[in-house]
């Protein structure tokens, strides 16, 4: 059995990958042929890891990372007999593997889980860490049940951990029995172990409580053709100690609905394509319970693109655009505390990103920080588009600045339109292109940063609104286009 | 002669009744006779001729957080409390109410229906979560206000932490032995929690004894013998019915981020049985 998972863990990814789409094919192949019958009678055995690995069971690391992380370790066990599962997680920067991370997969064909609701074992660490993920579910052929518990909390002596299954009539041939994903805990590896890694039937627990978006009543903005996807996926049910334990599951668990197809679809993945014109709600259970959390969405209808940009990519550096590759970016909101306002809900209409800046007062994009900076010395201008799709305040006005050398040495230039002056104006429902001349800028070598914002300190008036833009990008007008 | 035909011809329906209904949870032979009960069965408000309210925080009768540091405010609105579907339900929120972050309700006989001993028993299903404090309880008499508790006596026939789903707890309180040095037992569920069915909780009280049961499982007696010294104030007095959520206070500590809202308790019936 070692020498095989000795071989295995040096596999790659590509070749795990392919082997699964052999077996998956093998599969679905075997489910034709018995058309109409029921699965053929798969083993409910519930042991992965005991004294030893269970039949069947294989072990697969991720692409990348360190690859004999795990071992079977015979000194340290629960109970006298047998051995424990040893993860050796590495020191951050390891270069055979800055994590450790693995899936356990069957490969005898798959177990009835149908019968359990957790996935239970016992674990310690060499410090007190918190294991990233850790669950089931994971196969390398779809994960379509995957389980997370996320930071799961070691301490330095044997603890029982449990695992709950959100649904468990689901898993009628479960492959990926158990997985994890684990880096340094404060740049420094260290040590786990688990052992009596297996399924149960446990009793008491109760109160399960699915919930979709983090639980919170979502309210968004979107188009006909726009579409989005159904996010903050958890389940946290009651144990008999009465602790609640948490898990992430994968969106296979759920059945998702829509109060209006007319207006919205969504799918069994969670993907919700907008239809038509109006408002409707998405929702979701699991096993019957209700989840807490929903997504309103508010079609306005048709949506109105920017224009799209027709300048020579050879004279443009772009930011946010899909009509050219962008540079790398930071951000595209820096939630600046503690008296920026503006939140992002960002949309993609038929595969235009747009920009959503709600509650507005000011918003800063960056592009200097964990990606380079930009050198603009060859660029006269920045342009970008930009959407009120409410009526805009009289009085209004939107200030545009970019920023060289942030920080130290600053030098910038800066637009301003209004709702009531000058030219182009502020205006409701059409794209406004605002142009801000960096001609004057004494260095432009070092552009780092961009601010908007509702201009100057006496005019409030273009605060709280929804703003969108688009099409953010320098450009040369000098050069022969 | 004639005495003695007359009780045994009671004792024969009270045996017949019981056969009849051999299925059911028939109360203890001794307590046979039904002196007062609410099976909930009219949807909407609680009946008025059996219940009377507590209203706000204590506050209002100079005893803030009813004593335990408690955080709800209780109201009579439909929201916190109703009969609905064959169940009373008593609802603890988390909403900001006249100062209060929760809100509940709390219901008593007092002035309705008092009485000196019998079996008190109701069917509950409780509700769950850290600072969720539902009671099933009795309070004796105070006389116009002249006798004050603890000397009034007190008897909780079911008290329940949200974070411990699988237990509850049964105890006396009167003269020096009171709040945390009460006379107390717990009952503790195997493989079932008192948040996902109906249990039957009960105490069968008669001269000098209290006997707690769970589910007609009799799990502690409480004699004078218990409260040493102190009076044993039982014998006399005539104790009224309360049922309600606290939420937070001294006994469970208060409610966490985690803990979900709304929670409900659901009474199927309370019923009084005389000997």
């Amino acid at each position: 059995m070692s020498i095989s998972m000795k071989n295995l863990a040096s596999n790659t990814m590509k070749r795990v990958l392919a082997a699964g789409v052999v077996l998956l094919v093998t599969v679905t192949a075997c489910e034709r042929s018995v058309d109409g019958l029921s699965q053929p009678d798969l083993t409910a055995n519930p042991e992965v890891f005991i004294n030893s690995f269970s039949p069947g069971l294989e072990y697969y690391p991720y692409e990348g990372s360190l690859n004999n992380a795990f071992s079977v370790d015979t000194d340290n066990k629960v109970g006298n007999r047998g051995a424990s599962m040893r993860f050796d997680i590495p020191n951050v920067g390891d270069p055979n593997g800055a994590f450790a991370g693995a899936i356990f997969r069957d490969d005898f064909g798959g177990r009835n889980l149908t019968s359990y609701n957790a996935l239970t074992f016992y674990a310690k660490a060499t410090r007190g860490g918190s294991i990233n993920d850790i669950g089931f579910g994971q196969d390398f052929l779809g994960n379509q049940y995957e389980v997370s518990r996320k930071n799961l909390q070691l301490t330095t002596n044997w603890r029982k951990y449990v695992i709950p299954i959100p649904d468990a009539s689901v898993l009628d041939e479960s492959r990926g029995l158990f997985w994890y994903s684990e880096g340094p805990e404060d740049g420094e590896g260290y040590t786990f172990w688990i052992d009596d890694l297996k399924y149960e039937a446990i009793e008491n627990m109760a109160q399960p409580r699915p919930s979709i978006f983090n639980g919170e009543a979502v309210t968004q903005t979107a188009f006909i053709g726009s579409s989005t996807r159904v996010t903050g996926l958890g389940y946290t049910i009651n144990q008999a100690d009465g602790q609640d334990v948490t898990i992430v599951p994968s969106s296979a668990y759920f059945t998702f609905s829509s109060s209006n197809p007319d207006v919205a679809t969504v799918d069994v993945t969670g993907q919700v394509s907008v239809v038509g014109t109006g408002e409707a709600e998405i929702t979701a259970s699991l096993a019957g319970n209700v989840a807490t959390g929903s997504l309103t969405v508010e079609s306005q209808g048709e949506f109105v693109s920017a224009p799209t940009p027709t300048r020579d990519p050879a004279n443009v550096i772009s930011i946010f655009s899909n009509a050219y590759d962008n540079v790398g970016v930071d951000f595209y909101n820096g939630f600046y505390e503690p008296f920026q306002t503006t939140t992002s809900n960002d949309f993609e209409v038929n595969g235009d990103n747009i920009l959503a800046y709600e509650n507005f007062n000011f918003v800063g994009i960056e592009f200097r920080t964990n990606v380079p900076s930009i050198d603009g010395t060859n660029m006269t201008h920045l342009t970008m588009d930009v959407f009120v799709p409410n009526e805009v305040p009289v009085g209004s006005s939107l200030l545009a600045r970019i920023v060289n050398n942030v920080g130290g040495g600053e030098t910038s230039a800066t637009a301003t339109i209004f709702q009531n002056i000058g030219s182009p104006r502020l205006v409701s429902g059409q794209w406004v292109t605002l142009v801000v001349d960096i001609r004057g800028m004494a260095d432009r070598s070092n552009l780092g940063q961009i601010i908007l914002a509702a201009d100057g300190d006496n005019n409030i008036a273009f605060r709280g609104q929804t703003l969108w833009v688009d099409n953010i990008y320098l450009y040369n007008a000098d050069a022969a286009n | 002669m004639k005495r003695k035909l007359i009780s045994l011809c009671t004792f024969c329906i009270a045996a017949t009744l019981t056969w009849g209904c051999g299925d059911q949870n028939e109360p203890e032979e001794k307590f046979t006779n039904l002196v007062w009960s609410d099976e909930f069965n009219t949807d909407g408000p609680v009946d008025p001729e059996r219940w009377i309210f507590d209203i706000g925080t204590g506050a209002e009768i100079g005893l803030p957080g009813w004593g335990n540091q408690e955080q709800q405010y209780y109201t009579d609105r439909p929201e916190n409390i109703k009969v609905e579907g064959g169940m009373l339900h008593i609802t603890a929120r988390r909403e900001s109410f006249n100062g209060s972050n929760f809100t509940s309700a709390k219901i008593l006989t007092r002035g309705l229906f008092e009485t000196t001993f019998g079996r008190f028993e109701a069917s509950i299903k409780l509700p769950f979560g850290q600072g969720i404090w539902p009671a099933f309880w009795l309070l004796g008499n105070d006389s116009n206000g002249t006798v004050i508790w603890p000397q009034i006596g007190e008897i909780d026939i079911m008290e329940y932490r949200g974070q411990q789903p699988t237990v509850i707890h049964g105890s006396i309180h009167g003269p020096g032995y009171s709040a945390g040095n009460a006379v107390t037992d717990s009952y503790q569920l195997n493989n079932a929690r008192f948040d996902t069915k109906f249990h039957v909780f009960a105490v069968e009280w008669g001269p000098d004894y209290i006997d707690f049961y769970v589910d007609d499982e009799l799990y502690n007696t409480i004699t004078p013998a218990d409260v040493g010294s102190n009076e044993w104030v039982f014998n006399d007095n005539t104790f009224y019915i309360i049922l309600n959520i606290a939420v937070g206070g001294t006994f469970v500590g208060p409610p966490d981020d985690g803990t979900p809202f709304p929670q409900t308790m659901l009474v199927d019936y309370v019923r009084v049985y005389s000997e």
